[in-house]
């Protein structure tokens, strides 16, 4: 089966009085229906991913190689009217800050219904009519009355919902989040994540959604893809990342995450800071990093090695004795 | 005060059963702007809380957005005027014996937003020296000072004291802000949603740092975050906020086995699973957190609790002992002549009886 969305070899770097390589050579490959958790640290790449995906970077400040491709379309190759239709029409966006979609100035209702009426071509009332479902189906309490709401008259929960209802009431193929829950308190946050896998089950949608939280990535992937330095570090089936880590910084992550650490326990921190893009080290980007490096490691670039068909990680010891005793440490 | 006081650390007055920090009916009440809302409204950040820290003891603070962790922070040291209340350190009530100078000087805090607590016109060096140097110190002792707790939190001095904030990564900056903070020698540090900014791997150096500094330097922390991993990870006893109040408190272990408010019980609920095969099924509660603008009446929390009965929004249930050791929680499922039709004797009395 054709993916729904193939990224190969996609780099994207900022010029200006320094230039900084954000992407460095990413692939990502995404089944329909699928969803991909794309984890990583601050400045990774993560949010860019996305933004290149919709083609949303500054044109004149961005130098893009590689290509995309969307349900077959050349992403790279659409003209800005095809892009106004494929943006919300077959891919749709949703953000940590619900007010950078949703417009101040009018009612939800409108809002929902004027992005129905210009992607699908439907009257104004069957565009209110579909609102309406919308508010109904991410369980808004007394939607009709909140069709007429202002965004600012709602709660941030509420906020994000309507954000949500927007963001799918053209039924899109692809649904790419860019952390939607982080801003939210817990209660809230595990609400909307329950929501976003129930719809996404029901539409069949493909999502990437992107998060610095394990915990809420394991909550809603099928399959996790490992930021690094704007590399895809590692990539694999939820289960085969969280339980058999390969790369040693994927390792790293899990050992600091404190999900469930115990009092007295020293954590297993990673040493240092993530390098910068503007001076990236030959090789591999996590080598200052790593226990294990070696002067193989600083050579050139490192090609995934898999560890199974689908699981692959861009680390050279991988098969070394050594890496498997760093990981039953 | 001499050059010698501002660098070591205030002597023990009460011992170490003494608590180091005791809060009593503490309360914050802002007022609003009448016309904005229809008429003159409160908003109740903090509402009669009172808790004590023991000496050498993590105390976190937890509770979902504006309950009141920050503003309950913000008294403690004094960057605001409390409506009610009383604060006593070493036993010491600040105001009428203790200056609020000398707090300031015994109590320090971390914040989360490590650029914005940074003067971004002063070296790394300055900054840390610049507490000492108020407090009479002089300049060299001060700059030695400042050498020593770079190393300290980790920072080698030959490549950060002549550095400005902007030069260094986000995990950086904090260490920072905790080696200003133990400038001057402080018995209790307050760190609200101090590793909160910083990318798991980095706050996971720097929740190990805290640990290290706190044995060398004998500290008290009172730890406050939305991040429940990270609150038991380094608190020995925990205080979980709604609207305001208290809800429960206790030793983090039995909070984490054995909650017996129904609001501490969703909060652990909600947090994600880290296990693919053990995902969470259901949300444990519903809705947003209520306005804390003239919250609800009674027990703040019945218009969210699966367990509300008339009771509930008609009286407000006290803080009180649940059985186990400085375990207390207010729910009047756990105040035995409370009316509420799960309401159980506390576990004292069934072992005595049994
Ligand atoms: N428009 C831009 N111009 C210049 N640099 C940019 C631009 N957008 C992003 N960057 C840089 O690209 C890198 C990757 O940024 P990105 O926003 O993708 O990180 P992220 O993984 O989403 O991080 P976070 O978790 O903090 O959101 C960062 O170093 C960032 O500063
Ligand atoms: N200076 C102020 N004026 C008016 N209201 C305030 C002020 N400071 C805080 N509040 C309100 O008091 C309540 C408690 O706020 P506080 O900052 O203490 O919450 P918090 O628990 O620290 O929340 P967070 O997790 O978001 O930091 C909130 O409703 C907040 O809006
Ligand atoms: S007092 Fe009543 S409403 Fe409040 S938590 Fe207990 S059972 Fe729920
Ligand atoms: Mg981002
Ligand atoms: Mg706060």
């Amino acid at each position: 089966m054709t993916p729904i969305i193939a990224i190969r070899d996609l780099t994207v770097c900022f010029t200006g009085e320094r230039n900084v390589n954000a992407l460095n050579g990413v692939d990502i490959s995404l089944a329909e229906g699928e969803v991909l958790g794309l984890i990583g640290e601050s400045g990774s790449g993560k949010s860019v991913t996305l933004k290149a995906l919709l083609r949303l970077l500054p044109p004149r400040r961005t130098r893009m190689t590689g290509s995309i491709h969307v349900a077959g379309r050349d992403v790279m190759a659409l003209d800005e009217a095809a892009l106004e239709d494929y943006r919300g029409g077959l891919v749709s966006m949703i953000f940590q800050e619900p007010m950078l979609a949703l417009d101040p100035v009018y009612t939800i209702g409108d809002q929902i219904a004027e992005a129905v009426v210009r992607h699908r071509g439907v009257s104004w009332a069957d565009g209110r009519k579909r609102a309406l479902e919308m508010l109904e189906g991410v369980r808004i309490r007394s939607a009709k009355r909140r069709l007429e709401a202002y965004p600012h008259e709602m709660s941030g929960g509420m906020r994000q919902r309507a954000m949500i209802a927007l963001a799918l009431s053209c039924g899109p193929k692809v649904l790419l989040a860019d952390e939607p829950t982080t801003a939210l308190d817990a209660t809230v946050q595990i609400q909307i994540l329950l929501l976003l896998r129930e719809l996404q089950r029901e539409m069949g949608m493909a999502v990437i959604f992107v998060t610095h939280d394990i915990g809420v990535a394991v909550e809603i992937s099928d399959r996790i893809a490992v930021m690094y330095a704007g590399r895809i570090v590692e990539t694999g089936s939820l289960r085969d990342v969280v339980k058999n880590p390969s790369h040693p910084y994927t390792r790293g992550l899990l050992h600091s995450t404190i999900h469930g650490a115990r009092r007295g326990e020293r954590l297993d921190a990673i040493p240092g800071a993530p390098p910068r893009l503007d001076r990236l080290p030959p090789g591999c980007p996590f080598a200052p990093r790593c226990a294990l490096a070696d002067t193989s490691c600083v050579q050139g670039d490192i090609a995934p090695v898999f560890v199974t068909p689908q699981h692959s990680a861009r680390c050279l010891k991988l098969g070394n004795p050594a890496h498997a005793r760093a990981g039953a440490a | 005060m001499s050059e010698i006081d501002a660098l070591k650390p205030a002597a023990d007055i009460g011992g170490p059963c003494q608590p180091l920090l005791t809060v009593e009916g503490l309360s914050k009440h802002f007022a609003l702007n009448a016309s904005l809302f229809g008429k003159a409204s409160v908003v109740r950040a903090v509402d009669d809380v009172s808790f004590s820290v023991a000496k050498g003891e993590v105390l976190g603070i937890v509770g979902e957005s504006g309950c009141g962790k920050s503003t309950t922070a913000r008294l403690i040291i004094g960057l605001m005027p409390s409506d009610a209340g009383k604060i006593l350190f070493d036993g010491e009530p600040v105001g009428p014996v203790l200056s609020l100078s000398e707090l300031r000087q015994r109590v320090q805090m971390v914040f989360q937003d490590s650029y914005a607590s940074l003067n971004p016109r002063l070296t790394i060096e300055d900054t840390i020296a610049f507490g000492p140097k108020v407090h009479g110190v002089a300049p060299p002792q001060a700059r030695a000072r400042a050498h020593d707790l770079l190393r300290k939190v980790g920072l080698d001095p030959a490549l950060f004291a002549d550095r400005y904030p902007h030069e260094l990564s986000g995990g950086q900056r904090q260490r920072i802000n905790i080696a200003r903070a133990l400038a001057l020698a402080p018995r209790l540090v307050i760190l609200d949603e101090a590793v909160s900014a910083l990318d798991k791997s980095v706050e996971a150096q720097v929740l190990n740092l805290l640990i290290d500094l706190k044995e060398e330097f004998g500290l008290t922390y009172l730890f406050i975050s939305h991040d429940l991993n990270v609150v038991r990870f380094i608190s020995d006893r925990v205080i979980v906020m709604y609207l305001g109040e208290i809800v429960e408190s206790g030793p983090v272990e039995a909070l984490w086995t054995d909650a017996r408010h129904p609001y501490t019980r969703a909060l652990l609920a909600a947090m994600p699973s880290l296990d693919p095969d053990n995902r969470t099924q259901e949300a444990p509660i519903s809705g947003d957190p209520p306005n804390p603008i003239d919250p609800p009446p009674g027990c703040r929390f019945h218009t969210r609790c699966a367990h509300a009965e008339a009771i509930c929004s008609a009286r407000a249930p006290r803080l009180m002992a649940t059985g186990g050791e400085r375990h207390l929680a207010a729910c009047f499922m756990v105040d035995p002549g409370s009316g509420h039709s799960k309401a159980v004797a506390p576990k004292v009395k069934e072992t005595v009886n049994g």
